[in-house]
């Protein structure tokens, strides 16, 4: 890791570079708002582009000009607005944690049209918050001002020089491709805007050619933050030297050039890297799948839902009038109104008073329950944990939640009940559920992964709750291998999480189960021990972990 | 803004393939591309709009109309010859309106003239040509199930606000997204003729030349476009020649078992799969500039055209594409 001071110094260089090349898109900064982030966005001010606030709730009209409604009706003649995107312009997205990828979609277009730039203000407390990948990606710089103090950020802005044309090489793509590779960045996208923000760093420092700092300063802001994987120190270097030397002997007549030392490079960006780099992206995979369709349990919508309370906005396509609303709005107004301007109409309606419907949207939750009813945990947990779902059962019926059912035992899992709300017929079948046998660890994850994709596919948001104590003993195909089970089933499990399946573990062990709480940590479950068991309890550590 | 040529997309040749083939015969309908950001997905449909034919059209029609007897009367279209207009390309953002996407009442002529008019939607501008959706997979289901619905019949239906109307809304439907970002629904995928998967490249030689260009381009737009214009067009070429020669191409029964064997085999959902092999197929031994279809035709296409029609398994992660290129050596291959 870096020190402060030099983070705010690379902040200041990012925007520095983004002066000199427009088309680098924009910046993703990550903080929140505070001294630090202000400093820096007064900065802002000395790029010669104008800025513009985009609030996250602006609508089409807004973004792309279109008919000015209120303003059409008071004058009585067609008023249009001019659309943001219109003039080349600088874009700031404050919240851009919250963005829908609605917006993301029409900016990320806006960028590829290369008028605009777009400075994006991350400001999401949890790693999964973030801004939209597409938009993310279109973004060459990512920088975090969260934990540089008021006292680093001291260094100014100082002034550009003049935008210069730089040369850069075939050696130049060359080492920066090879870099991106070694850091496990998959977006050519990135390797492009590193090789322009290389060329700017070289104007900004008055030279006519891409040196290697400017790759090193370039790679550290434009490549670092998308790394994937922590680079190796080169082993198979023998192999990679020798193209180097080749085309630098072809190179030769392009004029004496350095060959660029990858390792330094490497080195350089390792620095920065973050030592918790697979955490990240683990977080980053975790944002991805709460995008995804039906996913949000709870979010506002302007079209459908339980009904919210109006609220003033202006009228475009998308939003619904609430005409009883707006016109409670206007009604204390109407004297005076109506002194001010000709008596003939019956209401003086101004925009200020149109009032917008909100709906609150929900998307079913769906609770699939995979219980594990082998010999082992049949003898004194198997009622506890019927107890447990039953008490839950309860709860959901009250939450209008869908619950599935999944039992496995012997050789094989069973899906006992399919996703339902009849809480009558999962009694039942709970009830008779039978207990003995081996324990098929794995076949029971993926039978309960496959409701719950199903579940998913119909817009619900599911969550898998597994009650075992851990024991597999039963491979996936219904041998009793102790280690191979063990190993099919936290392949299962890995399968669930990539499906970005919410997970519940509850080990119903007389012990904690450490294999178990592995299997939670690579379902990226919360695991809840449960020695001792009842049902009261179960059912309080699973509401606990839902809400 | 210039759109980057078609043909200076490096590799990617399946994506490149898909698209030029649904220009051979819209028929296709359709591609899914799924893959990577920053593979060049969206360059490539929107260099694939510079590359194709232009069309005939009545100026002034909403819906492109190729004579003025097809123009819709609600559209109030002057009368005047057909024009060469470049085909059609237009985007679906997400989180568009469904008043956007199938037209709506003109709220701007109610209120000002106090007329009932409609106002042509996206479906209407896309109609003869492409409609293009980034991000699919995130698309709300709402606007999905309206695609669906009119990708099928090939006619816009508007029944509200006191307005019937009905337009053709005839397009080539070219979806992109990133499937770790959601699942599309298997009967959206269905709708798609043909399905390729992109991956950034892997070798450093295909990267730096990926930049290079990508560089060039943005250099000097213009210069670039010209050395590559001649590509762009002999592609051009191919594809009219190719739409001629499509009528006349033949396909030998043998062929057609060949086909009908390599479905059963992967077990397909519904005889979708049959047909777009076939024309698929057709489409690129035409592009060929064959008269006869082979089953190396078949065999180049079979895995873009099934590939998203088998029945998936959530936990099979190789990925479909892989089982589709064993059946087909097995089948073919024999």
């Amino acid at each position: 890791m870096i020190d402060p001071a030099q983070r705010w110094g690379q902040a200041l260089l990012a925007l520095k570079l983004l002066a000199l090349e427009p088309r680098l898109g924009g910046i993703v900064v990550r903080a929140r708002a505070g001294p630090v982030r202000d400093r820096w966005l007064d900065a802002l001010a000395r790029l010669s582009m104008p800025a513009r606030k985009v609030p996250l709730n602006i609508s089409d009209d807004q973004l792309f000009g279109g008919l000015d409604l209120a303003a059409t009706l008071t004058a009585g003649r067609e008023v249009r607005s001019k659309g943001l995107l219109e003039n080349a312009s600088l874009l700031i997205v404050p919240m851009a944690e919250r963005m829908e990828p609605g917006l993301a979609a029409r900016l990320g277009q806006a960028l590829d049209d290369g008028n605009q730039c777009l400075i994006a203000l991350d400001e999401g407390a949890e790693e999964s918050e973030g801004l939209p990948q597409a938009l993310r990606d279109r973004l060459a710089f990512h920088i975090d001002l969260d934990e540089i103090a008021c006292g680093d950020a001291v260094t100014g802005f100082g002034t550009l020089p003049e935008p210069e044309i730089v040369s850069s090489f075939e050696t130049d793509i060359r080492a920066i491709a090879e870099l991106a590779q070694s850091l496990g960045v998959r977006s050519t996208r990135a390797t492009i805007h590193c090789l322009w923000a290389a060329r700017a760093h070289a104007a900004l420092h008055r030279r006519r050619s891409v040196r290697p700092e400017d790759i090193e300063a370039a790679a550290i802001l434009a490549l670092a933050p998308r790394a994937t994987r922590i680079p190796e120190p080169l082993s198979e270097d023998n192999s990679a030297p020798e193209e180097t030397q080749e085309t630098d002997t072809q190179d030769a007549d392009e004029g004496a050039r350095l060959e660029i030392p990858k390792e330094l490079l490497l080195d350089a960006v390792r620095a920065v890297l973050p030592t918790d780099i697979l955490a990240q992206v683990a977080a980053r995979r975790a944002r991805k799948g709460a995008k995804g369709l039906g996913a949000g349990s709870k979010r506002v919508s302007n079209r459908r839902g339980r009904p919210l309370p109006s609220r003033a906005g202006r009228l475009d396509t998308k939003a619904r009038l609430d005409l009883v609303a707006t016109l409670r709005a206007a009604a204390p107004w109407q004297r005076i109104r109506k002194e001010l301007v000709d008596r003939s109409r019956p209401v003086e309606i101004r925009g200020s008073d149109i009032r917008l419907k909100r709906f609150e949207e929900k998307s079913d939750r769906l609770l699939v329950f995979a219980v594990d009813a082998s010999g082992s945990a049949a003898l004194a947990r198997l009622a506890e944990a019927k107890g447990a779902i039953e008490l839950l059962l309860a709860e959901a019926y009250a939450r209008r939640d869908h619950v599935a059912l999944v039992s496995f035992r012997g050789a094989q899992a069973e899906v006992l009940l399919p996703p339902t709300r009849s809480l009558v017929q999962t009694k039942r079948r709970l009830a008779a559920l039978p207990g003995g046998g081996g324990t098929p660890l794995a076949a029971g994850i993926e039978a309960a992964t496959l409701i719950a994709l199903q579940g998913k596919a119909r817009g619900m948001t599911p969550t898998l709750v597994l009650l075992t104590d851990g024991r597999a003993n039963v491979a996936l195909d219904g041998e009793a291998d102790r280690k191979r089970a063990a190993a099919d089933a936290s392949h299962m499990a890995r399968a669930a999480l990539a499906q970005g399946i919410e997970g519940l573990v509850i080990d119903v062990g007389k012990r904690p189960e450490r294999a178990l709480r592995t299997l939670a940590e690579t379902m990226d479950a919360t695991y809840v021990p449960m020695p001792r068991a009842n049902a009261e309890k179960l059912s309080a550590a699973v509401t606990g972990a839902l809400d | 803004m210039t759109a980057f040529p078609f043909s200076a997309i490096v590799g990617q040749d399946d994506m490149k393939r898909a698209m030029v083939l649904t220009a051979v015969d819209p028929s296709i309908g359709g591609v899914l591309v799924f893959g990577d950001r920053g593979t060049g997905k969206s360059t490539a449909v929107r260099g694939l709009a510079a590359l194709l034919p232009p069309i005939m059209a009545v100026p002034g029609c909403p819906v492109n109309s190729p004579t003025y007897a097809e123009c819709p009367q609600w559209a109030d279209v002057d009368e005047a010859e057909p024009f060469a207009v470049p085909t059609p390309v237009v985007d679906l953002p997400l989180g568009v309106t469904e008043d956007r996407v199938t037209g709506a009442l003109d709220i701007e002529k109610a209120l000002t003239q106090g007329e009932k008019a409609f106002q042509a939607g996206l479906l209407a501008r896309a109609n003869r040509g492409y409609l293009y959706i980034d991000e699919v997979n995130l698309l709300e289901d709402h606007i999905v199930d309206l695609l669906l619905d009119v990708a099928q019949t090939g006619e816009n239906v508007v029944e509200r606000e006191g307005m019937s109307i009905r337009h053709p809304a005839r397009f080539v439907l070219v979806g992109s997204g990133n499937p770790e970002e959601g699942e599309l629904r298997p009967q959206l995928l269905d709708r798609f003729g043909l399905s390729v998967d992109v991956q950034s490249p892997k070798d450093i030689g295909t990267r730096v030349e990926v930049i290079r260009r990508r560089d060039d381009f943005e250099r000097n737009p213009a210069a670039f476009l010209h050395a590559w214009e001649l590509e762009d067009s002999d592609t051009r070429d191919q594809i009219i020649s190719a739409r001629e020669l499509l009528p006349q191409v033949i396909t030998p029964p043998a062929v057609l078992e060949r086909c009908a064997a390599l479905c059963l085999a992967l077990g397909s959902d519904g005889l979708r799969g049959e047909l777009t092999l076939l024309k698929a197929g057709r489409a690129l031994a035409a592009f060929e500039g064959r008269k006869k279809m082979t089953e190396a035709h078949v065999a180049e296409v079979a895995t873009s055209a099934l590939r998203h029609r088998l029945r998936r398994d959530p936990l099979d992660e190789a990925g479909s594409g892989t089982r589709v290129n064993r059946v087909v050596e097995e089948v073919l291959g024999a």
